[in-house]
């Protein structure tokens, strides 16, 4: 009978074998996580195909029923965001354009460069990102915990009974939703930010006249800052929608199980929204 | 909608070597070994003790699981179906939860609305003046403009009822339908769907095809002809009322004389 925790082979004597060698518990440990990745991985991606080939079929299927539904949703998780990104807008055109003025104002002819900086920090990453977040934050948990409750009270069987896909009914108005949501959103907190950088510099005296800002601005924009932008925060929106929606709605639940979902849902969400913006990156740096 | 006749000499369900497990447990068998025909027109009751998975085996029947083993048909087609080519034939089957299970987010007379707006054979004044006809039948017009969770179970249930009958469909099967209600309830239950099997105005008066789970039996004995009883994974088809009061069952006769 082998000893419990003992290995099944002879490993050769090292010291540095000894040394470094991790408990058991921690290798199981990092298995057990690898595993659940994978099978979240597999799980959220098979939703995500579902999920596409009902959008496509049962495009032009119960209009009456689904475009409501995409309009609320719209509404929801953008419309109704609006005034906090009007104060996200102002807090960060405030916070990059106060940060790089006290430091760029060391520089020589540093005040040319803040259009640019505008763009990469705010166009290409951060605002994209934030809202996405923001988004998610305020509307991706609502989609779990609305879709863990409806799982558990049988609203998915009673919809399957009426001859409907619960996928067409409840995931695609919440994927065109959060879609069109987070690109409008970003739109307007890029917009906002913006000018509400300018503010910044206008109060700190800053010699740099509005022409000058916007030409600034106007003149490090690219039409691949606008295609990436679309593609990146539609992408984002989807993910969150399919993330959420994946959680809330894929595996049964009981109702004390919700909360565990919506946490598992918003750290995958963050994970992968980050690693699209990092794939994002690869490709702005590849233009 | 269902438009087209059944043909009275294909039973309406045939079960043959079925085998039910339960939808949120798949390693726990319901039944085994089921070989149950219903006729066009019958009113069945299946009796069962709680907890022994009536709900299970009623949502089997009604095609929302997949049978372990076996075959079964409905009005000769497959089930179950969860194809858009067969839903037509599918939507001739209605099903009526133990608590309505409503969509939350929508009033009462959304509920009801919902699959005729779905599957939209009707415009929309046509709805509304069927979604109102419902309403009226099934007493709920003060409630038309309420969300579920402001209406008490009781009228829940009768909600659940109205948006099963929408599509009229040839067949009804109905989880527990009298379970928690009082006996003013218990009565208007019983009445109507004995007026659905002989046929009523609102599903084009066709007589429907009626299943109901039940863990009592007794209520049941003036209304429904033909009588099952599901008990450590069998269902028992004992046909009318007498072999059932003759049956050497014990839960049968459990079920009789509670």
């Amino acid at each position: 009978m082998q000893e419990a925790g003992s290995t099944t082979f002879a490993a050769p004597p090292s010291r540095a074998r000894k040394r470094w060698k991790l408990p058991r518990f921690y290798s199981d440990f990092v298995g057990r996580q690898v595993f659940a990745f994978l099978l979240a991985l597999h799980g959220v991606g098979a939703f995500a195909l579902i999920t596409l080939g009902v959008l496509l079929r049962n495009f032009r299927v119960a209009q009456p029923v689904i475009r409501p539904l995409i309009a609320r949703e719209i509404h929801r998780a953008g419309v109704q965001l609006l005034p906090m990104f009007f104060f996200a807008a102002v807090a960060l055109g405030f916070l990059v354009i106060g940060q790089t003025v006290s430091w760029l104002t060391r520089v020589e002819a540093a005040n040319n460069w803040l259009g640019n900086i505008m763009v990469i920090v705010v166009v290409r990453e951060i605002g994209p990102l934030l809202t996405a977040l923001l988004v998610l934050a305020r509307v991706g948990t609502a989609n779990v915990v609305e879709l863990g409750t409806a799982r558990a009270m049988g609203e998915v069987e009673a919809l399957e009974a009426l001859g409907i896909d619960p996928v067409h009914y409840f995931v695609v108005p919440r994927v065109a939703g959060m879609a069109v949501g987070v690109f409008s959103l970003t739109v307007y907190l890029i917009l906002g930010t913006l000018v509400s950088g300018y503010l910044w510099v206008f109060i700190q005296e800053v010699p740099l006249l509005p022409g000058d800002y916007f030409r600034q601005l106007a003149g490090a924009l690219g039409y691949m800052d606008f295609a990436l932008l679309a593609l990146k925060t539609c992408a984002f929106g989807f993910i969150i929608a399919i993330v959420t929606c994946y959680h809330g709605l894929a595996q049964p639940l009981q109702l004390n199980e919700i909360s565990r979902a919506t946490v598992r849902a918003v750290g995958q969400s963050t994970v992968a929204c980050i690693l699209l913006d990092a794939l994002f990156i690869i490709l702005y740096l590849a233009a | 909608m269902s438009e087209t006749p059944a043909n009275p000499k294909i039973p309406v369900l045939e079960m043959r070597g079925v085998t039910v497990v339960s939808l949120k447990n798949p390693d726990v068998i319901v039944a085994e070994g089921v070989n149950w025909t219903v006729k066009a027109g019958e009113f069945w009751v299946v009796g069962s003790p709680q907890h022994s998975g009536k709900t299970d085996f009623l949502m089997a029947v009604g095609g929302l699981s997949s049978p372990a083993s076996g075959g079964y048909d409905f009005l000769g087609e497959r089930m179950p179906i969860f194809e858009e080519s067969r839903m037509a034939h599918r939507l001739k089957l209605g099903f009526v939860f133990d608590g309505g299970q409503l969509l939350g987010q929508l009033t009462v007379s959304e509920n009801i609305a919902l699959p005729l707006r779905y599957h939209g054979h009707l415009s929309v004044d046509e709805i509304e003046l069927r979604v109102r006809s419902l309403l009226e039948i099934t007493e709920l017009v003060p409630w038309a403009n309420s969300t579920p969770a402001n209406v008490g179970r009781s009228w829940r249930q009768r909600v659940g009822l109205a948006r099963a009958l929408a599509l009229q469909p040839e067949v009804l099967l109905l989880d527990s339908p009298l379970t928690g209600l009082d006996g003013r309830h218990t009565a208007w239950w019983l009445g109507f769907l004995d007026q659905l099997s002989r046929g009523h105005g609102i599903v084009g008066g066709k007589p429907v095809t009626l299943v109901v789970t039940a863990d009592d039996l007794r209520p049941w004995r003036r209304y429904t002809g033909r009588v099952a009883c599901l008990s450590n994974r069998r269902l028992i088809v004992l046909g009318d009322w007498r072999a059932a009061e003759d049956s050497k069952e014990n839960v049968v006769q459990e079920l009789l004389s509670e």
